[in-house]
């Protein structure tokens, strides 16, 4: 009698711990409640900034807080949605002088790796696929929190944020001035764990 | 004089037509220049200005002109019953251009929820905005719909020629003077 129901303790427990263990990791990033956001910022001539952002993407990302070296993210972006709250000046950015988004609509992000470097701290490194062309990237990241929602699920929100050099992308920015040549990527978000 | 009757164009439309073509040839030739400005150009804010500045004016002037064509009566179109249906589908095809034209232009400027500055003296508001990709789309159609607008008016200013030089008809002197309004020939 006590061996039959230690036995199946066991078996359910069993059962469960692939489950929970997947579970506790992913993540879905929240664009559909818009607590996500990808930025980024430009200096216009060397004299002040433009300041713009990416409207829609998706993405999901694995964080366990007991395995911290397994984490990772991936997100896809569409590029033509692209604002910097000036009609005019965003159809020039996606045109083909800049990120021909005609013929690359799709921005992505995919992690190869991750290293914590402190307390809510990392490094996490990823292939960034723009304007057609692939680049290793570094972005410092910070958990920012994590906790349940007052609806039912359970959240984890970090930022990060990495610098471009816009020519590595294949962008030419030769005609403009020297500090308009990279541009400052800022992402964070908010993922619901599923 | 100033109206017109089916047998001649009176004033206004005259008017209006010649107004109107001035007005897309140079609104394309600038539309086209400016385009191709580098970014350290003088023009490079200012002959965009111009740009959506004189394209609201020809916009009302358009809407202007069609209503004036629908409620005055047109001269009777020459030739065969051949060279008259492809008349009339050359001019339905220029003012649907013309319209084409200028409203991909407004949605261009206004895909973001700003209105169109005339001059600095006032402002058109944005009615459609943030479709997706809005701006860009809109950009496709205002150059082809501009390309094929200048197109079809070479077709129409050839056909003219065509009228005059070769079948000695007065279509292209009806659209000069108002006299004919009166003609009883």
């Amino acid at each position: 009698m006590f061996k039959k129901t230690a036995l199946t303790t066991a078996l359910a427990a069993a059962a469960l711990v692939p489950l929970s263990q997947a579970q506790a990791a992913d993540y879905v990033i929240d664009t559909e409640g818009q607590h996500a956001f990808i930025q980024f910022k430009i200096s216009h001539l060397g004299y002040s900034y433009i300041l713009g952002s990416l409207e829609e993407f998706s993405g999901e990302f694995s964080y366990d807080p007991e395995n911290l070296a397994a984490s990772s993210a991936s997100l896809e972006v569409d590029v033509s949605s692209l604002t910097s709250n000036h009609a005019e000046r965003d159809k020039h950015i996606k045109s083909d002088d800049f990120l021909n988004v005609a013929e690359y609509p799709t921005a992505r992000f995919a992690s190869t790796g991750f290293e914590p470097t402190g307390e809510d701290q990392g490094v996490l490194t990823g292939d960034l696929t723009l304007h057609g062309e692939t680049r290793a990237i570094e972005m410092p990241v910070t958990l920012l929190g994590e906790g349940e929602d007052p609806w039912g699920n359970y959240r984890a929100g970090f930022e990060g944020s990495t610098t471009l050099t816009l020519a590595d992308y294949g962008i030419d920015m030769s005609s403009f001035p020297e500090p308009m040549h990279e541009l400052e990527l800022y992402v964070t978000f908010e993922g619901i764990r599923q | 004089m100033w109206r017109n009757s089916t047998t001649g164009w009176g004033l206004i439309s005259i008017l209006l037509h010649w107004l109107s073509a001035l007005a897309f040839v140079g609104l394309f030739v600038l539309g086209w220049w400016m385009t191709g400005l580098d970014y350290y150009d003088g023009w490079y804010n200012l002959a965009p200005w111009w740009h959506r500045s004189l394209g609201m004016l020809v916009l009302a002037v358009t809407l202007a002109r069609l209503a004036w064509r629908f409620i005055q009566p047109s001269p009777a179109l020459p030739g065969g019953r051949l060279e008259r249906l492809a008349a009339h589908l050359g001019h339905v095809g220029l003012y649907a251009l013309m319209l084409l034209v200028l409203v991909s232009g407004y949605l261009i400027s206004t895909a973001e929820g700003d209105g169109i500055g005339v001059f600095g003296l006032f402002e058109v508001p944005a009615l459609i905005s943030d479709l997706p990709d809005q701006a860009s789309l809109a950009g496709m159609v205002h150059w082809y719909a501009a390309l094929a607008l200048m197109g079809l008016a070479a077709g129409h200013a050839l056909a003219a020629l065509k009228h005059h030089w070769r079948d000695r008809q007065d279509t292209l002197v009806r659209m000069l003077s108002s006299r004919h309004v009166h003609s009883r020939r």
